[in-house]
């Protein structure tokens, strides 16, 4: 097996020279799924409260602020009531498929988690094919809600997994293409590769033009991904009630939930990848500290996740049917001229780079 | 061309409902318009007109103003104020007079339409600003307003 | 099993979804019996009497006086309207003289009344569509119209201020400096409105020729209210029959031609703008005088039928009242504006997505109390 693991060299050495090679590779394989666990119950729910707090500043409220300093143990306490509370299900409900799809949503947010680059050293799978991986894994997250608004056997339910069906079926088109207009420039298809190209200049900058239209796209494609307002045809509440999870509660729901919230990272964070230099700092301010490239990398997702949350708290819901039409007759096209003007911009070396 | 100037229309529109929300986020510190209700209590003041529950004031002596007519009761649409009472004798001029026993005000079934306190002649109930009437046990909102052992304040009936 | 026709023409392809009692777009305790087929929606039928409280049947029991604050709790956005309507019909049985004072007090309340039930409206609407925000920015303004309501007339919602013969206490000291403080407050706030929600380009699409209603379609459906105008029908009550000070004040009947859900839209926001101009045009100059007439303790209606019309926030609110000459009507019968709005329905929504019918209901405003009694 050589993937490469680079986890902090130093626990890797350290985890080599006291145990057998094989057993030191499982030992490191479960330490590295328990820290992104970590990370990804900590990301989950402080991401909720972030989202709650930035939408009462949106809405001239206060938001939580009772539970903790701040209210930063709300979720926390949120989570616990979750895990207490009965689950209850539809009589008719597929049981199995009904119990399988919560996993479904969790797990493949979870895989995508795995191969970002936050800082230099800490990634845990340095894929050559990255952002292929990320585009695969994050849509398999789709067959959960569409399983979970079958099986539960409410047409409500059911509406909210269909349009979700259709939406992410279109929208994975236009992220693919979008980040494949900057893979030109990257030549890459490796996080670390497309990282390291960025050392003279972000992608953003390097593209100019062409990149910007790719990064608006990407993230109209990325907010409809993720299921989030203004797309967020799948549990659209005045429409549907709950959408898919109507029939789901306590921990079950919450999967849902926390799934949601880190897809959005998950979508804010290839965003830092991809288009702003992941770790890298502006103008190679910290490039002596590399420890400092997880701040770098979380601030610049966190505002991108900010801006998120800015369209999820201005705009109104789009009808199914012009979700569609913004995909096939607007962001497709565009996008499609985008990469042919970005090919030309490679082929002629008309890149920006320092 | 209409297709390039819709896009380039709509995401003008979408900048402008953004800088609006956005503009109320930077000043959200001072902007927040809810209360944090259990903390102001000390703060926290109704209007003078303001319709919570009705009260019957009693001066210093225990004298409340209600002289037992029944025009409150007659006036209320839904049976909220039940009124007991009783013939007395009275001390100074020694005739039978009619006196109020238990002033009854189910805060339950009130709808604060106001017209018992409209209709008093003698202004002995008014309008309290307690707005906290939760209770446990729904026999508590059933009041006896006129305090033990009070009686008519002399002079409300000339 | 043994299968069960539901609907002669109900084809395979085709289901039904229960929307509400409960459902968060109903606004209320409403339930829509949707045909659908796919997204696409081939029948509504809505399902009424969740909320019947028998207001019309108890009045017959109550004394004038009292039949007001039942009026309170039928359309409750535009309570002091709905009040006001009684109390004219009232009083112009008995021919009572009002006094100006009151006219004028009753005529600014109830447009603030107006606002304050619009500014509620806007931001549900906002909220179906699926902008949040704007639920929050609405209650905002209407907070400090309650405040108004709750300083003058005692409570926020249910206020019962009007009574036959004039008012039940005259106007809080500070009524007239806070309302000028709330009109200029307003102006700023109302162009607010247009750029987060009525420019979006998402909403216009979202509203735009859906759910269109034609002029003919409007009267014959009895549309009122802005339904009415956003099809072209001019059905002001306040323009066509002035009640109260209104016919001396000059404003504008917001006409749309459009009939769609934007064009509903626009007719409210304009509303606003208008009822705004008739509060400034009155404020200044609120006669001095009584603030009531005295009336005898039971009133008693001369034998007769007696009618009277308002335009609530939601339309045409009509009162009749038929009375042998006792001290309750011997039948009193409301014709509610949210009743007719809803009957026309299942004409607009036919045909469009669940997102146009959650869209067109909002803009249709109703308010479930109003239909029920």
């Amino acid at each position: 097996m050589n993937i490469a693991l680079s986890i902090t060299k130093t626990i890797h050495d350290w985890l080599y020279s006291i145990m057998p090679e094989t057993a030191a590779m499982y030992a490191e394989m479960v330490l590295i799924a328990l820290v992104y666990l970590g990370i990804f119950a900590v990301a989950g729910l402080f991401l909720v409260l972030l989202e709650r707090r930035v939408a009462a500043w949106f809405q001239l409220r206060i938001g939580p602020n009772r539970v903790g300093f701040q209210g930063l143990l709300q979720t926390m306490a949120d989570a616990i009531k979750l895990l207490s509370k009965e689950l209850t299900g539809t009589d008719k409900a597929d049981k199995f498929l009904y119990n399988l799809a919560p996993y479904f949503v969790i797990i493949s947010s979870l895989m995508a988690l795995s191969v970002f680059p936050f800082t230099q050293e800490f990634q845990a799978f340095d894929i050559n094919i990255g952002i292929f991986f990320l585009i695969a894994v994050s849509s398999i997250g789709v067959i959960g809600i569409l399983l979970g608004g079958w099986s539960s056997n409410n047409k409500f339910a059911m509406i909210g997994a269909m349009r979700s069906g259709v939406q992410t079926i279109s929208y994975e088109l236009s992220i693919g293409l979008s980040l494949l207009t900057m893979v030109l420039i990257t030549g890459s298809l490796q996080l670390s590769e497309i990282v390291e190209v960025q050392k003279s200049g972000w992608l953003i900058v390097q593209g100019h033009i062409p990149a910007i239209i790719a990064f608006m796209i990407y993230m109209i494609a990325g907010t409809a991904e993720t299921n989030r307002a203004p797309f967020d045809m799948v549990e659209a509440e005045s429409e549907l009630g709950a959408g898919f999870h109507t029939e789901y509660s306590g921990m079950k729901f919450a999967y849902f939930f926390l799934a949601e919230f880190i897809n959005m990272f998950i979508i804010a964070a290839i965003a830092t990848t991809v288009f702003f230099g992941a770790w890298l700092s502006p103008f190679g301010i910290t490039e002596s500290i590399p420890v400092l490239g997880v701040f770098w990398f979380l601030l610049k997702a966190l505002i991108l996740v900010f801006l998120m949350m800015w369209f999820r708290w201005t705009f109104p819901r789009l009808r199914v049917d012009q979700l569609l039409t913004l995909e096939w007759k607007y962001l497709l096209p565009l996008n499609l001229a985008n990469i042919v003007i970005m090919a030309l911009l490679v082929w002629h070396n008309l890149t920006i780079s320092f | 061309m209409s297709y390039f100037s819709d896009i380039y229309k709509g995401i003008k529109t979408l900048l402008t409902g953004m800088s609006v929300t956005g503009k109320y986020f930077v000043t959200s510190k001072k902007g927040a318009i809810t209360q944090q209700y259990p903390d102001n209590r000390e703060t926290l003041k109704m209007f003078d007109r303001f319709r919570g529950e009705v009260i019957m004031p009693h001066n210093e002596n225990n004298e409340h103003r209600c002289t037992g007519c029944q025009k409150c009761e007659i006036a209320c649409p839904n049976g909220t104020i039940e009124i007991i009472w009783d013939r007395g004798i009275d001390e100074n001029t020694g005739k039978k007079k009619k006196k109020i026993d238990k002033f009854v005000y189910h805060l339950s079934m009130c709808t604060m339409c106001g017209l018992c306190i409209d209709v008093c002649p003698t202004d002995a109930i008014k309008w309290g600003q307690n707005f906290e009437n939760s209770v446990y046990d729904r026999t508590a909102l059933t009041r006896v307003l006129n305090e033990p052992g009070s009686k008519l304040q002399a002079g409300v009936e000339d | 099993m043994e299968t069960v026709t539901l609907n002669s023409n109900f084809k395979s392809e085709e289901y039904f979804i229960n929307m509400g009692p409960q459902h968060p777009a109903t606004h209320g305790v409403l339930r829509l019996l949707l045909t659908i087929d796919g997204e696409i929606i081939k029948k509504v039928e809505p399902d009424l009497g969740y909320i019947h409280r028998s207001i019309e049947k108890m009045c017959e029991r109550d004394s004038y006086q009292q039949i007001v604050h039942l009026t309170d709790r039928m359309d409750y956005l535009s309570a002091n309207i709905n009040n006001e309507a009684v109390c004219l019909t009232v009083e112009n049985a008995l021919q009572l003289e009002i006094p100006e004072r009151v006219k004028v007090i009753r005529t600014i309340i109830g447009e603030l009344t107006r606002i304050s039930s619009h500014c509620l409206w806007w931001g549900v609407m906002g909220m179906d569509v699926g902008a949040l925000t704007t639920y929050f920015y609405g209650f905002r303004d209407r907070e400090l119209l309650n405040d108004i309501f709750e300083e003058t007339c005692g409570a926020r919602l249910t206020m019962n201020y009007n009574v036959p013969g004039g008012l039940m206490f005259d106007i809080h000291p500070n009524f007239v400096k806070r309302v000028k403080e709330f009109i200029a407050h307003f102006k700023t706030k109302l162009p607010e409105y247009d750029r987060l929600l009525t420019d979006n380009v998402i909403f216009q699409k979202r509203t735009k020729g859906v759910g269109i209603l034609s002029k003919e379609d409007a009267i014959s459906y009895g549309a009122s209210g802005p339904v009415g105008r956003a099809s072209g029908y001019s059905c002001d009550v306040r323009k066509h029959h002035p009640y109260s000070a209104l016919d001396k004040v000059t404003f504008k009947e917001a006409l749309r031609t459009e009939g769609d859900t934007y064009a509903r839209y626009l007719v409210r926001i304009q509303e606003m703008w208008e009822s705004l101009s008739i509060v400034e045009q009155l404020i200044d100059n609120i006669p001095e005088g009584e603030y009531r007439v005295p009336t005898k303790a039971v009133i008693k209606l001369p034998k007769g039928e007696y009618f009277q019309k308002v335009e609530t926030a939601r339309g045409e609110l009509g009162v009749y009242i038929i009375s042998t000459g006792l001290k309750s009507p011997y039948r009193l019968k409301f014709r509610s504006p949210g009743f007719s709005n809803l009957s026309l329905l299942n004409h607009i929504a036919v045909g469009g997505k669940i997102g146009d019918l959650v869209a067109t209901m909002a803009t249709l405003d109703l308010v479930i109390p109003d239909i029920d009694r």
